[in-house]
């Protein structure tokens, strides 16, 4: 208490000694005192006295925030809604295509790096190009010829159809592949019961089934019989049921698991008379040797085709890394896209705020003035419609992220892909949400603190 | 003097400065304000010079458009001269910045005003401390130095009313510990019963005067003659200029009217003194 009276006391002898040195030097034609201390080291003294407690300034700019923000709470919360949904959709987004790609990453690397994947171009009918692979121009001899490239550890041509398979009463539809043996090792298919098709099925062209986990539950689950050593029908032809696989996941709708593979030639010979392969499958010894096992095998093809430089390949020859890339570019895209719409989300929510800002600023103005005249500086004003707007957009930021993970955790649960909340992106909606209300807020503030304190407290 | 009364002087006499044969509170020369409104100026004070000692209780009078709410204006330093120079206890006022005048406006005056002017959301405990907030003070010191102001005024029972569950007689004293918070060396005050009945303008001039008793420097603006017989000076402004400064000859004493007011009836309040304790509304 006694702090300001000795200020008073000191700034007034200050005063009365400088008017007596006045009157002394004979200037007395002014009687005033003159204040001896220079406005800079004024301000100077101002500004170290304010700052001591600036905290609490800013606690009571929060707390005015808040309890202006719940007077109008309906105003608030419909105001918030355009931070909100672009918040919101961010978080959804990147939840969901995070996933994805956690999903996609893990499928491929199950696939391996080292995998070769060979499909047949696009036909072309009279110059229009058909989809990828509809051509038939790949062959069980293509195939072989690429067994006898260096570090090729395995190759399977794919043929593939879907069937109807029937078990007793049961009955499921299916997709079958007729496969080599060393399929198994290329795509790292283990056996749950019973045993992989080996050298023997595949010279005889015997009528033998391994079956995915789903079909063998789809199947032999009602009636609990064990599924090896009985006899199926695939359309119109008898297999017998030699094992069974272990489960390798689901992706949403598309599992990896409803399948049956039987051996390439019995594919051939029983099930899809065709000369043609629906893809090959390479596996080379190591991840390093991988392109040049690529080019040798384009090289190899294209003199099989008979296909001479500069014209286009009937074919097409892509590895894991390639489709890792592709798979990452589909997000990426969809990322991109999503956070456009979420700029225009947060613009237009950022409009809003500043539309019920200059409102509340309008509304406000008598109460502007009466805390100028009781020593608000225009800082002081400005600051506390910054942060009223900053309140109101983080508001909205965190509501937008709890709804953002809401729907972000339906959605992924929904399709089957992990769920997968992203710190940094999480904090990232955070602090753009905060940096539309200062930007949004900033007008409507220094709005406020131009006020002229006289108009502003005659304002009814 | 009541107890109340008593212990209003005792109580508070470290909050309001010493100011015996001290620069005078207020030193204005050749004050002139002009307005523009388009291409034509209006002369709204001509060269007004006016000195208030320390401890003076002074009424400005003057029908509306004398200049005298200007002239308020710039007393309060809400608002800067076109020429002319005013000291506010030996300080030169008439140049500074506008965060220069916040500041004095902050720590050197007091405002009442006539619609009172409180933070409608805030309780009479945080409408009083508003300057504080602004001049710094931890929050501790905030409410110990608000919560003080408000007892003075003998609201020490409503410190977390809002102003609407407030009488009028209420909330312009809330203002007048806001006023008195940040130990001003001038109360400045607009109209300040313009708002209350007669029974509650003298309340609220009982204070005033017991304020002024202790020292305090007060400068009331009012049209009302009978309100300014409760100063000890009254000037009177017309068409921009002081045209009469004068000792008022008999100033009214607002404690004894309000003794009388208690004696003509006294069940129909207990209030007699310079706070009296209000009734619940």
């Amino acid at each position: 208490m006694s702090g300001p009276v000795e200020r008073e006391r000191q700034s007034q002898t200050t005063a009365s000694t400088e008017l007596l040195a006045q009157q002394a030097r004979g200037r007395s034609s002014t009687q005033a005192p003159q204040f001896q201390t220079s406005p800079v080291e004024r301000g100077k003294q101002l500004q170290r006295r304010r700052e001591v407690h600036r905290g609490s300034l800013l606690v009571a700019n929060f707390a005015s925030a808040f309890e202006s923000l719940w007077a109008n709470r309906l105003r608030s919360l419909l105001t918030t809604i355009g931070v909100v949904i672009g918040v919101a959709a961010v978080i959804a987004a990147m939840t969901l295509t995070q996933g994805a790609s956690v999903l996609i990453q893990a499928r491929l690397s199950v696939l391996g790096t080292n995998t070769l994947l060979i499909v047949p171009g696009a036909a072309t009918s009279s110059g229009a190009f058909s989809s990828l692979g509809s051509q038939q121009s790949l062959t069980q001899g293509d195939a072989d010829a690429l067994a006898s490239i260096p570090h090729v550890v395995q190759v399977s041509p794919v043929l593939s159809l879907g069937a109807q398979v029937i078990y007793g009463s049961q009955n499921w539809n299916t997709r079958i592949q007729g496969v080599y043996p060393g399929y198994q090792q290329i795509q790292g298919w283990e056996i749950a019961s019973g045993r992989w098709l080996n050298a023997h099925d595949e010279l005889a062209g015997l009528p033998v089934a391994v079956l995915g986990q789903v079909v063998a539950n789809s199947l032999f689950g009602p009636s609990g019989t064990n599924p090896v050593g009985q006899t199926i029908r695939i359309g119109t032809q008898m297999f017998r049921v030699v094992g069974v696989l272990q489960p390798k996941g689901s992706f949403g709708a598309f599992t990896q698991d409803d399948v049956v593979f039987v051996p390439f030639t019995a594919a051939v010979i029983r099930l899809k008379n065709t000369g043609y392969v629906d893809q090959i499958q390479v596996l080379v010894d190591k991840a390093e040797h991988v392109d040049a096992v690529q080019r040798a095998a384009d090289a190899t093809l294209l003199k099989r085709h008979r296909i001479s430089a500069g014209s286009p390949a009937d074919f097409q020859i892509r590895n894991a890394n390639q489709l890792l890339q592709t798979a990452q570019q589909a997000t990426q895209t969809l990322t991109l896209l999503l956070v456009g719409i979420a700029g225009i989300s947060l613009t237009v929510g950022g409009i809003g705020i500043m539309n019920i800002m200059l409102v509340s600023v309008t509304e406000r103005t008598r109460e502007i003035g009466v805390r100028m005249a009781v020593g608000a500086r225009r800082r002081d004003i400005r600051n506390q419609f910054l942060i009223e707007a900053l309140t109101l957009s983080s508001l909205g930021g965190i509501l937008g992220i709890i709804l953002g993970l809401l729907v972000g955790w339906l959605m992924t649960t929904n399709f089957g892909v992990p769920f997968v909340p992203q710190p940094l992106s999480i904090l990232l909606a955070f602090g753009v949400s905060a940096l539309v209300g200062i930007t949004f807020g900033f007008y409507p503030a220094v709005r406020a603190a131009r006020l002229d304190p006289i108009i502003a407290l005659r304002t009814e | 003097m009541s107890d109340r009364e008593v212990q209003l002087v005792q109580g508070n006499e470290q909050s309001i400065p010493v100011t015996q044969r001290r620069p005078p509170i207020v030193l204005v020369r050749n004050l002139t304000k002009v307005y523009r409104l388009g291409e034509t100026s209006v002369p709204a004070l001509r060269g007004v010079s006016l000195t208030v000692g320390a401890g003076e209780f002074v009424a400005i009078m003057g029908p509306s458009g004398s200049g005298k709410t200007t002239f308020m204006n710039l007393l309060g330093c809400l608002d800067r001269p076109t020429s002319g120079d005013y000291w506010l206890v030996g300080r030169k006022v008439s140049q500074m910045t506008p965060d220069e005048l916040a500041d004095v406006r902050n720590r050197r005056i007091g405002f009442v005003f006539q619609g009172f002017h409180l933070l409608a959301r805030s309780t009479a405990l945080q409408n009083v401390a508003l300057p504080l907030m602004y001049a710094g003070l931890s929050r501790a010191e905030q409410e110990r130095r608000a919560r003080r102001a408000l007892e003075l005024v003998g609201l020490g029972s409503r410190l977390h009313h809002r102003p609407s569950q407030l009488s009028g007689g209420q909330q312009q004293r809330v203002a007048i510990a806001r006023a008195l918070v940040n130990n001003p060396a001038l109360l400045l005050a607009d109209e300040p019963t313009g708002n209350l009945d007669s029974r509650t303008s003298i309340e609220i001039m009982a204070i005033l005067q017991a304020l002024n008793a202790r020292g305090l420097t007060i400068v009331l603006v009012t049209h009302e003659a009978d309100i300014a017989a409760y100063a000890h000076r009254r000037i009177l402004f017309r068409d921009g200029q002081i045209v009469c400064d004068e000792p008022v000859t008999a100033t009214r004493s607002a404690q004894e009217e309000l003794l009388q007011f208690y004696q003509a009836s006294p069940t129909s309040s207990d209030g007699y003194r310079a706070l009296p304790a209000e009734k619940e509304r």
